[in-house]
């Protein structure tokens, strides 16, 4: 556009044309980002809006993004709810067990896979990514089976230990490339000084890849948090239920408790927005990491 | 493979690696126990990876070979017949197309999303903190649960939603119409529904690799004169091309298997128009109990994933 025609026209007139063009383009720029957002935030901001509703407004002709009647009624009521205050006590109990295990497990693997060379390691590798593809149904079976058979049917060490199959391969990479960015020397030379290379990992390693753990932590946590399939098959008890599966149990009980199901909303995904604000950096950063380059 | 020069140790060692490498003498236990050490870190990862995948995946090819599994103490080596019947499951060739379908647009639409996106976020007409806040934004669909997702994108869509009041007001539809349950509306939806739940995962990557970009490439593009668009396809797009291959085929892995996000909003319905190989196969197993013929499809399932796998492998390898 701005190079259609450079011979003809005079100097003053061109830059004026570049200016044009560089407004067009800023403009046209601000009308994606604006259509972007109302694409990407408008169903958020309704989901918000509505927890704020008396159920019976919910469809008001004409919809109103801010409701007259404005009240946290449904956030009351989802929190004196012994129910469905278990719903999140479950889910933050499992997801932050699962995340620590993770971390523990995924740590002494990338240790392994970032500081030796051994025997199988190709292989064990291909291995770690291919799980990835393994379709969560074709698990559920089996598991089905197994969790039974284990007598973890309905507990949490059941659902504990099923997550640990998704979240483990993604934060073995993750950690691995983290290790990779740290020179070799750092541990070595604590090697040399007579410490054991687990002590190299534990009182070297670790508290300089706290970045890479907490990247790894948050990713974790996430996966956990919104796992789905396993804990609607792999429980069966309110008292068992994680968020997910609650507020797919508000809808068609009754009636639809529409205002409640979107304050569990809006709780249920406080806690992975709030990890991202904090945490974007890293967030972002590892994700990339992790998915983008293996 | 990179074989080791080292042959494999068979003397019973302590797992706990030897003494650092100083003296000639203590050479041979360093390295005895540097071979034996990371055997040792992967030993938890080991055993989690065979009880909760070798296992789990053997048994479900073995039950996928016999009949009345898990309810039935007694239960028959039956050869293929459960892949016959799966294969020749009217419902399952329909699962597949709607999967396919599913798949193809999400996929597609997602990588267009996601690049446009990027590339916005990635203007130089942008200051730092405008992008830092629509970024936050645009990436925010990809945070909500999918659970959530599934019941925000139901109130949205509902025949008094909002969508459809503000459908009817620009006159586009003449009256409400319920998305998830007419019989040709409802796989778009669910489609429209993932793209949103779904573009963000691209978006993303490819915004870290845009900013991996030399800008050297625009310049040299910019003084031989190349307009915008030969600079996307001859700058942006290859250069972008491993990165929009690998997110391409993840992506098409796990569309492919998305279960809760149809599960809550069609259950697969109205007449079989959103089944999905995910909650064909869900059904058979755990409303019909038909665990054997689940494991039949559930396996099919897994080959497909495996062979998408492999490429994903290949061209990652190809990368590095």
């Amino acid at each position: 556009m701005t190079t259609s025609n450079p011979t003809v026209t005079h100097l003053p007139a061109r830059r004026n044309t570049v200016r044009t063009n560089r407004t067009l383009q800023k403009v046209g720029v601000w009308v994606s980002l604006l259509l972007g957002a109302a694409f990407a935030g408008l169903p958020i901001l309704w989901m918000v809006s509505s927890s704020f509703k008396d159920n019976s407004e919910i469809f008001a002709w004409p919809p109103k993004l801010i409701t007259e009647n404005f009240s946290f009624a449904a956030y009351t009521s989802v929190f004196t709810d012994p129910v469905k205050v278990r719903f999140f006590v479950n889910s933050y109990v499992i997801a932050i067990t699962v995340t620590v295990l993770t971390l523990v497990v995924a740590i002494l693997a990338a240790y392994a896979f970032s500081r030796f060379e051994f025997r199988g390691k190709a292989l064990v590798n291909v291995v770690i990514v291919g799980i990835q593809a393994v379709p969560p149904i074709t698990l559920l079976i089996p598991y089905f089976g197994l969790i039974v058979a284990l007598r973890l049917y309905n507990t949490y060490q059941g659902l504990v230990l099923t997550y640990m199959v998704f979240t483990l391969p993604y934060a073995i990479v993750m950690m691995t490339g983290y290790f990779n960015t740290l020179p070799r020397e750092l541990d070595e030379a604590a090697r040399v000084d007579g410490t054991s290379s687990f002590g190299a990992l534990w009182r070297i390693l670790v508290p300089i890849s706290m970045p890479g753990i907490v990247s790894v932590a948050v990713y974790t946590f996430m996966i956990a948090w919104n796992e789905y399939l396993f804990a609607l098959t792999l429980t069966r008890t309110d008292n068992m239920r994680t968020v997910p599966i609650g507020i797919q149990l508000l809808m068609g009980q009754h009636s639809y408790e529409w205002s409640e199901m979107m304050a569990m909303s809006v709780l249920g995904s406080i806690p992975v927005l709030v990890l991202f604000v904090f945490f974007q950096k890293f967030f972002i950063g590892g994700m990339t990491a992790g998915a983008v380059k293996n | 493979m990179s074989a080791p020069t080292i042959p494999a140790p068979t003397a019973p060692s302590p797992a706990r690696p030897g003494r650092p490498a100083g003296a000639a003498p203590g050479r041979r236990r360093t390295s005895l126990g540097r071979r034996l050490a990371p055997y040792g870190y992967l030993a938890p990862v080991a055993v989690l990876m065979l009880v909760l995948m070798i296992l789990p995946v053997a048994v479900v090819i073995r039950y996928s070979f016999f009949d009345n599994v898990i309810i039935s103490p007694t239960s028959v080596l039956v050869g293929l017949r459960n892949y016959v019947q799966i294969l020749t499951d009217p419902l399952f060739r329909t699962a597949t197309r709607n999967t396919a379908v599913f798949t193809g647009v999400s996929v597609l639409a997602h990588l267009v999303l996601g690049l446009g996106f990027a590339m916005l976020l990635n203007s130089p007409l942008l200051g730092r903190r405008t992008k830092t806040v629509f970024r936050t934004i645009f990436v925010m669909p990809w945070l909500l649960t999918v659970a959530i997702i599934a019941i925000l994108w139901r109130l949205l869509l509902d025949p008094n939603g909002v969508v459809n009041f503000g459908l009817q007001s620009v006159g586009l539809i003449d009256g409400p119409v319920a998305w998830f349950s007419e019989l040709n509306l409802a796989l778009p939806a669910v489609t429209v529904m993932n793209i949103w739940a779904g573009y963000p995962f691209f978006m993303v990557s490819l915004l870290a690799g845009l900013q991996g970009i030399s800008a050297d490439l625009y310049e040299a593009a910019a003084v031989d004169g190349a307009s915008w668009w030969r600079r996307f396809f001859h700058v942006t797009l290859p250069s972008l091309r491993p990165i929009i291959i690998s997110m391409a085929l993840l992506d098409v892995i796990w569309t492919s298997q998305q279960f809760p996000l149809i599960w809550m909003t069609t259950g697969g319905g109205p007449l079989e128009r959103t089944e999905m190989l995910s909650t064909y196969t869900y059904k058979l197993a755990f409303s019909e109990y038909q665990f054997a013929q689940a494991s039949a499809s559930a396996v099919i399932m897994l080959l497909v994933a495996l062979v998408l796998a492999v490429f994903y492998v290949r061209h990652q390898r190809a990368r590095d």
